[in-house]
């Protein structure tokens, strides 16, 4: 199969995939919440040549019960990673379950600006019933109620980050105004359970919109930039893709590589006798980083680029950049992000108009 | 400065904490000015963060306001707006900056105590343990209409609020023991045995049933500051908070009252008076001279105060819209109209308009001036204005006598204010021994001189216990 060259993206969160991930770190426990650590997995995975890092996130512990594992907030860890790299795209989950969609909007189009036009934004949801009792909200209780939430908080933001045109800070010494307050809106938003009034208190986020990525069966199409599919199989990958209705779609790929010491399936079959590596329905590779690459590239026109989560980062990471990723890059499978551009350039994507803008006034009929 | 026998200053060996206020939000910034750069780009956050860095500052804050500020149901249009979530771009600058604090004001009414604590957590483990926290109460349900709850909060519960909201941060910064996560790669748990507690927490605000997921950062917990002038503030401040940002910061007298009021809270609290310390907010203005630094501010004010600011201000003090008269004839003839109060953070209503106007009018006659020229001479006098050499004999002079520990410094320029403060000031004030010369601390707690976390001191050195 041949298609445009696929994107790359990769999931950062905590030691890697498998819940017995820190089992097989190259680090003890203590070092994961530290910021050298956090800083030197994004500076490896940038480095390899991966367009977008993602970081998962929720209120609850992760890892299996009752061994618990700390974990820094997403948007945190995204803020700091944007400014210790260059080139990479940042995105961090951030469920809308509970929290609140004003509060979720200025800080991913925050993220935008101190990155340059690099952040992303997975929408995540809060499933566990335990997760209410953990923020101090009333139970949202259902797929159908949480649905709801992650559609008009989904709204809401990207409404927000219209709320500003692009010159809305004009800067008029002529006229005494820093802002120019035609050009902010309020969004006045009535959802389900909430409304917002808006504008933002953050000026229009570098990109326009920051990048939307999600499970299409938690946000409607519409909402999202890029979907992001399961499927145990490529035909289940095909058929999920071609119903996606977004702009682009990525497949979700969970990867464990043959190291110099084990191979991949020992290397699994030891973090099972811990704990199950949980099986969400997605792409699985187990094996050599040939094979991952000749997986990548029969995607190639089925999907525009793939998520892959690595069983343990100290181990995959290293077999990723030194064979998987050259590989892809050499054969213009794959491409490497450049220097300056945003996270929408290196998808293809457009910068959004605003829906709000003006209707540009014609030449000619400018008054003074 | 007057000088005085060693022996009558209250606290000789007293140092000077300086902090950087990126206010963001307010007409004191300059943005009309070639040399103002961007309020948004983060080269500005960075650039202002590191050259306070390099003045060995204690800390770099960010302000917050969750709605843009109108007048009379407009947004409000001449000054700087639009600014970044503060933890956010804080977590960004602990990625470029060594040594600093960092402190977010944050509100206690519009989020969510688990959240905020978690946030901050982050915050204070990326930075090793440089976070601070600015308490800040809203109640108004204009601000309100940005989030899900709305305007649900009675004036009189706002610091109930933030009480709990504190009690239940400092139970999950608490819940982990010290040294929880293992060191030894090996390791059979994740996390020792037992290490994490669970918080459960049931009360008027908030109810809550978590493990936190975050040990305690290198200074225990964030530094606590707290903005409000109220009573209730300063008896809040006086319970829980390491930090005063006062707004008390320009006169000598006004400042020391402050303090001692502080300081006589503070014992009540059942505190050592030398447990918090007080930081006003101010302005600072260098000059190689007296006259050139008085020249310096009069040019400040003038860009701060344009004819539209000065009609600005005047309106809101006559309540009237006065954006159509002329700033630099005289003050207007009408009679204030006497303003309800609507509860906006927008515009801030005085409450007696009638003899402020009058004061005004008799001022301006007897010195001449027009409305603009008033509305400088008689608004805020804020901050200190000097060489650097008679700036440091004043600060060591307040400090040593016990009316601040430091200032919070709010630019008049970014990202550019601060040179002179660094490059001519703090030298004078290292001269001095007011100041240090290099970073002694990794940590905002140390950095502060503070003693460890209410929470975590036992009750039998006489200070309180959590
Ligand atoms: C120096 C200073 C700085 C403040 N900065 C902020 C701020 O950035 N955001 C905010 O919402 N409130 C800010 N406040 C407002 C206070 O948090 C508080 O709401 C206000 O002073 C009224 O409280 P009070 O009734 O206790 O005085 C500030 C107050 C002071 C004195």
């Amino acid at each position: 199969m041949s298609g445009p060259a696929l994107r790359l993206a990769v999931e950062l969160d905590g030691d890697g995939a498998h819940p017995a991930a820190w089992r097989r770190a190259a680090h003890s426990p203590d070092h994961l919440l530290t910021p050298r650590r956090v800083a030197r997995v994004a500076a490896a995975a940038e480095n390899a040549g991966f367009t977008l890092l993602t970081l998962d996130d929720g209120v609850l512990p992760p890892g299996s019960v009752p061994d618990t594992v700390g974990r820094i907030g997403a948007v945190e860890r995204a803020a700091f990673i944007a400014a210790s790299t260059s080139v990479a795209g940042v995105a961090p989950v951030v469920p809308l379950t509970y929290a609140e969609p004003f509060h979720v909007s200025s800080q991913l189009a925050s993220l935008d600006h101190i990155s340059v036009g690099r952040a992303g934004w997975v929408v995540g949801e809060e499933t566990q019933p335990e997760a209410a009792r953990a923020w101090g909200r009333p139970l949202v209780e259902g797929a159908a109620a949480r649905a709801s939430e992650s559609r008009d908080g989904v709204a809401a933001v990207r409404a927000l980050w219209d709320s500003w045109e692009d010159d809305a800070v004009v800067r008029s010494v002529a006229t005494s105004r820093y802002l120019d307050r035609d050009r902010l809106h309020y969004v006045d938003f009535t959802g389900d359970t909430f409304t917002v009034k808006g504008p933002a208190i953050v000026p229009r986020p570098p990109q326009g919109q920051v990048v939307v990525l999600g499970h299409p069966d938690l946000v409607p199409a519409e909402q999202l930039d890029v979907a992001l599919v399961a499927g145990r199989g490529l035909a289940a990958v095909a058929t999920a893709a071609a119903g996606a209705g977004t702009p682009r779609v990525f497949a979700e790929i969970e990867v464990a590589l043959d190291t110099a010491h084990a191979t991949a399936e020992e290397r699994v079959a030891d973090l099972e006798q811990h704990a199950p590596w949980t099986d969400r329905g997605r792409l699985r590779h187990v094996g050599s980083a040939a094979g991952l690459a000749a997986l990548l590239e029969r995607l190639r026109g089925v999907v525009d680029g793939v998520r892959l989560h690595p069983l343990v980062l100290d181990e995959d990471l290293p077999e990723l950049s030194r064979l998987v990723l050259p590989h892809l890059f050499e054969r213009r499978h794959a491409v490497r992000p450049s220097a300056g551009a945003t996270l929408r350039t290196h998808l293809g994507l457009e910068r959004p108009a605003n829906r709000y803008a003006t209707a540009a006034v014609p030449a000619g009929e400018v008054t003074r | 400065m007057t000088r005085t026998d060693p022996l009558d200053v209250p606290r000789p060996d007293a140092q000077l904490h300086l902090g950087v206020f990126f206010q963001g939000v307010n007409h004191w910034t300059i943005w009309s000015d070639p040399a103002s750069g961007s309020q948004i780009d983060p080269a500005s956050f960075r650039k202002v963060a590191r050259t306070a860095e390099r003045g060995l500052f204690d800390a770099f804050f960010l302000g917050e306001g969750l709605r843009l500020r109108e007048v009379d149901g407009r947004i409000h249009d001449l000054d700087v707006a639009g600014r970044p979530d503060a933890i956010t771009q804080l977590a960004a600058l602990a990625a470029v900056t060594d040594r600093i604090g960092l402190v977010s004001t944050s509100n206690t009414t519009f989020n969510e105590a688990p959240d905020l604590a978690r946030r901050l957590s982050g915050l204070d483990l990326l930075s090793e343990g440089r976070a601070g926290w600015n308490v800040v109460t809203t109640d108004n349900a204009w601000t309100g209409e940005n989030f899900r709850r709305g305007g649900y909060l009675d004036h009189a519960d706002r610091y109930t609020r933030a009480e709990e909201f504190l009690t239940v941060a400092r139970a999950l910064w608490d819940g982990w023991k010290d040294g929880a996560a293992s060191g030894s790669p090996g390791a059979s748990t994740w996390a020792a045995p037992g290490a994490v507690r669970r918080v459960r927490h049931r009360g008027a605000q908030f109810d809550v049933d978590l493990a936190p997921t975050l040990p305690r950062s290198a200074q225990g917990h964030p530094v606590i500051f707290q903005a409000g002038d109220s009573g209730e503030g300063r008896e809040f401040a006086a319970r829980n908070a390491d930090v005063i940002f006062s707004a008390h910061g320009s006169d000598f007298d006004d400042a020391l009252a402050f303090a001692d009021d502080v300081r006589r809270r503070l014992l009540s609290a059942g505190r050592p008076e030398d447990d918090l310390r007080i930081l006003p907010g101010t302005e600072i203005i260098i000059g190689a001279t007296e006259e050139e630094a008085l020249e310096k501010k009069r040019w400040i004010r003038l860009q701060q105060v344009t004819p539209a600011t000065a009609l600005g201000i005047a309106g809101l003090l006559w309540n009237r819209d006065l954006s159509d008269r002329d700033a630099d004839g005289p003050l207007p003839k009408e009679d204030p109209v006497v303003a309800e109060n609507d509860g906006s953070f927008g515009a801030r209503r005085i409450a007696d308009p009638y003899t402020v106007v009058a004061e005004w009018r008799e001022k301006a006659e007897a010195g001449g001036w027009s409305l603009r020229e008033t509305v400088i001479a008689l608004g805020p006098q804020r901050g200190h204005v000097g060489t650097p050499a008679g700036l440091a004999d004043r600060f060591t002079h307040w400090v040593r006598h016990g009316a601040v520990d430091g200032f919070n410094v709010t630019p008049y320029l970014i990202p550019d204010g601060l040179d002179d403060i660094v490059d001519l000031l703090v030298p004078e004030l290292q001269e001095r021994g007011v100041y240090r010369t290099e970073y002694t601390g990794t940590t905002l707690r140390e950095h502060l001189g503070l003693r460890e976390p209410l929470t975590h001191r036992s009750t039998t050195d006489g200070r309180r216990a959590g």
